[in-house]
């Protein structure tokens, strides 16, 4: 459950890429923000900058990109040993910033799988194939709790178990493409939660999954967040997946964040056009027959990253469009209610 | 793994058995035999050539007979005697002539294989993480040079500086007071200090296109998204590297360590006559020339079977290093 301590604060963040087509901008002015314990979703449409974020905040975004502006900061809890918690109920909060250290320095390798783990999209991809699964998983534990060899691997076993891995004793040699989908997925949320890291970012982690399997992997994200206590963001383009899932929403569109809110508000309340749009194009189910229409499409494509149109950047899609208005002005990003922020020049005020 | 390897040593037979008959058809292919070229060759040089001495000694090497039965003689005499024949031209049974020599090839190719792999790895996987910079564009150019520059004009070349600039005598493989003395631990010594300038030169063309192979290689695997959550672990660049990308990106070498071998010992043939060093090279080509058949099909034999070797050894290292090889034999 969400606490009243900021965990991860995002301001601003700019993260282009630079080819040789010209620039493209990924991340374009993000501010968000994830408190301990809360499970945070992100939605948009494929190249809407999701995924650069999450690799922002954990200062692996590949070459030819780069942060250019902007800060990221960890509020890091100094103290994390559980005995002590008990006795020393002020914890330290230490103030990191991620955008000042540099990324392939020694505090960033050791913030990353300690504070921030990472569950990419394909669990077949994501693990290397000439490695056995035990031996990836126990490579973190010792990189970052400086055991031995031996005891790295009973913590390997007891994790795979906790992550509902069946005979994990005799399968922690296995080879990835020995796995089924789903277990290779477990596999890797194993190894990011081995060293309980205060935020886990699960990037479409079911997308290459069927949908029993995506159920199974949700069922058991949900149930280690609430065993374990962190912090989930939650990369997805399936809505579904956030009604489950999720406590709060941003929606993102080219590089923005276009709104901001609570899930409840987000189905029931959703303010910019682009989130309307979203819903209106998720089939229901128990429909009346007489009511049955057709399922609508957001209309048009995402702008070329080449072209970004001037104004709102959503405008050429949107069906409340002003003329003279949303394709000249940069729309500001407003507070409508308390915790449902939203960018439109329809909510200026 | 052990009965993937019986069972790869079991397929070798039959092969070698192919090997075998195929080349010594090929050496019978050409019309004549050795003692109608050598009687071609005493009669330019103005001789008299003995017809009665030539059907003798066509008899006792047996080459009015059907091939299958010269054949059969041929490699019965291998299998029970290590009898691999008498070599015509030298008047000397061929495993006498043989094995110094086919020694010192493989030496040299095994040799010239560890340098360029020394070098051409860690070049590759710099070139490759430092992509675009000019230590790669150097590099680079390098290779298209090494490529380009066929090996026996490296041996003129170095040759050539070694002889007039540093005073130092390349050609051979010995020192001048070893070259017919019994082996020794002095002789092996001598040999090693002449030994690393072919080694060079053969492992200057090899090395160049091992570095592209590895700089391609590693630029597929550097943006697998494996290696970016190797990465989002928390492991240092330099670790993350050696251990996941640089090993997937090293298969390729493993399995081709069989005729990466066998393409060697081609180029140290022409190296060879350039060089003249004492390998298989020089004196195959003169057996081939002079029909020497006993001696030319003992050497194709010979180094087909190391190339055959070399396969299942370069197989045997290939599924040590992938398992997903491994458990599918």
């Amino acid at each position: 459950m969400k606490q009243d301590q900021l965990l991860i604060s995002v301001k601003d963040l700019r993260t282009y890429f630079f080819l040789d087509e010209g620039t493209v901008r990924a991340v374009d002015g993000v501010d968000f923000n994830i408190w301990y314990g809360q499970t945070l979703g992100v939605v948009g449409e494929s190249g809407c900058g999701k995924s650069v974020t999450a690799r922002s905040i954990l200062r692996i975004v590949p070459r030819p990109g780069r942060i250019v502006s902007g800060e990221i900061t960890l509020y890091r809890k100094c103290d994390r040993s559980p005995s002590l918690r008990g006795e020393n109920p002020s914890q330290q909060i230490e103030e990191i910033k991620l955008t000042d250290l540099d990324p392939t320095g020694r505090e960033m390798c050791s913030i990353r799988g300690t504070e921030i783990a990472l569950v990419p999209q394909e669990p077949m991809a994501s693990l290397s194939p000439v490695h056995s699964i035990g031996n990836q998983i126990a490579e973190v534990i010792m990189l970052h709790q400086r055991v031995d060899k031996h005891t790295a691997r009973a913590r390997t076993i007891e994790m795979l178990e906790l992550v509902g891995f069946p005979k994990p004793k005799e399968r922690v040699d296995s080879l990835p493409h020995q796995l089924s989908g789903g277990l290779r997925q477990r596999a890797v949320i194993a190894m990011a939660l081995c060293c309980h890291p205060s935020l886990l970012i699960a990037d479409e982690p079911t997308t290459a999954l069927d949908v029993t399997t995506e159920a199974q992997i949700l069922r058991l994200l949900r149930n280690l967040q609430s065993e374990l206590g962190m912090a989930i963001m939650y990369i997805t383009h399936n809505l579904g997946v956030v009604a489950q899932m999720c406590e709060d929403v941003i929606v993102m569109y080219m590089g923005r964040v276009v709104e901001e809110t609570s899930v409840d508000a987000l189905f029931h309340s959703p303010l910019h056009p682009y989130t309307q749009a979203l819903l209106r194009s998720i089939p229901r189910l128990g429909q009346k027959t007489r009511e049955r229409r057709r399922l609508e499409s957001i209309r048009g494509t995402v702008p070329d990253p080449y072209a970004i149109p001037k104004g709102c950047s959503f405008h050429p899609r949107c069906h409340q469009r002003i003329r003279g208005v949303c394709d000249q002005q940069e729309p500001p990003y407003v507070e409508v209610e308390p915790g449902h922020k939203v960018r439109c020049l329809l909510y200026q005020p | 793994m052990f009965a993937y390897i019986v069972r790869r040593v079991l397929i070798m037979i039959p092969t070698l058995i192919l090997i075998s008959i195929v080349s010594f058809t090929a050496l019978q292919l050409p019309p004549g035999d050795y003692l109608t070229s050598y009687a071609a060759q005493l009669r330019t040089m103005g001789e008299q050539v003995d017809e009665e001495a030539l059907n003798s000694l066509r008899e006792r090497y047996g080459m009015g007979q059907p091939i299958y039965v010269q054949y059969w003689k041929w490699v019965s005499g291998i299998i029970t005697r290590g009898d691999w024949g008498q070599s015509m031209e030298w008047q000397k049974p061929v495993k006498e002539l043989i094995w110094e020599r086919l020694g010192l090839t493989v030496a040299l190719a095994v040799f010239s294989l560890l340098i360029s792999w020394g070098i051409a790895i860690p070049m590759g996987v710099y070139s490759a993480t430092h992509q675009y910079s000019i230590p790669d564009y150097l590099m680079s150019a390098f290779s298209f040079l090494g490529v380009g520059v066929p090996a026996f004009l490296w041996a003129l070349i170095i040759m050539y500086f070694a002889q007039t600039k540093l005073g130092i005598n390349v050609g051979g493989l010995f020192s001048e007071k070893y070259i017919n003395a019994p082996w020794t631990w002095d002789k092996f010594v001598d040999m090693l200090k002449h030994l690393w300038i072919p080694g060079l030169i053969v492992a200057i063309e090899n090395t160049a296109g091992e570095l592209r192979t590895t700089r391609a290689n590693l630029l597929d695997e550097l943006n697998k998204p494996y290696v970016e959550l190797a990465r989002a672990k928390g492991l240092s660049e330099r670790k993350l590297l050696w251990k996941y990308p640089v090993r997937v990106a090293m298969n390729p070498f493993f399995s081709t360590v069989g005729w990466s071998l066998a393409n060697r010992i081609s180029s140290i043939t022409l190296m060879s006559i350039v060089l003249s060093l004492q390998t298989t090279g020089p004196m195959q080509l003169r057996a081939l020339m002079s029909q020497d058949m006993y001696l030319a099909g003992s050497f194709l034999l010979l180094l087909s079977a190391l190339t055959v070797v070399g396969t299942l050894i370069s197989d045997i290292l290939l599924a040590w290093v992938d398992p997903r090889i491994r458990l599918e034999a």
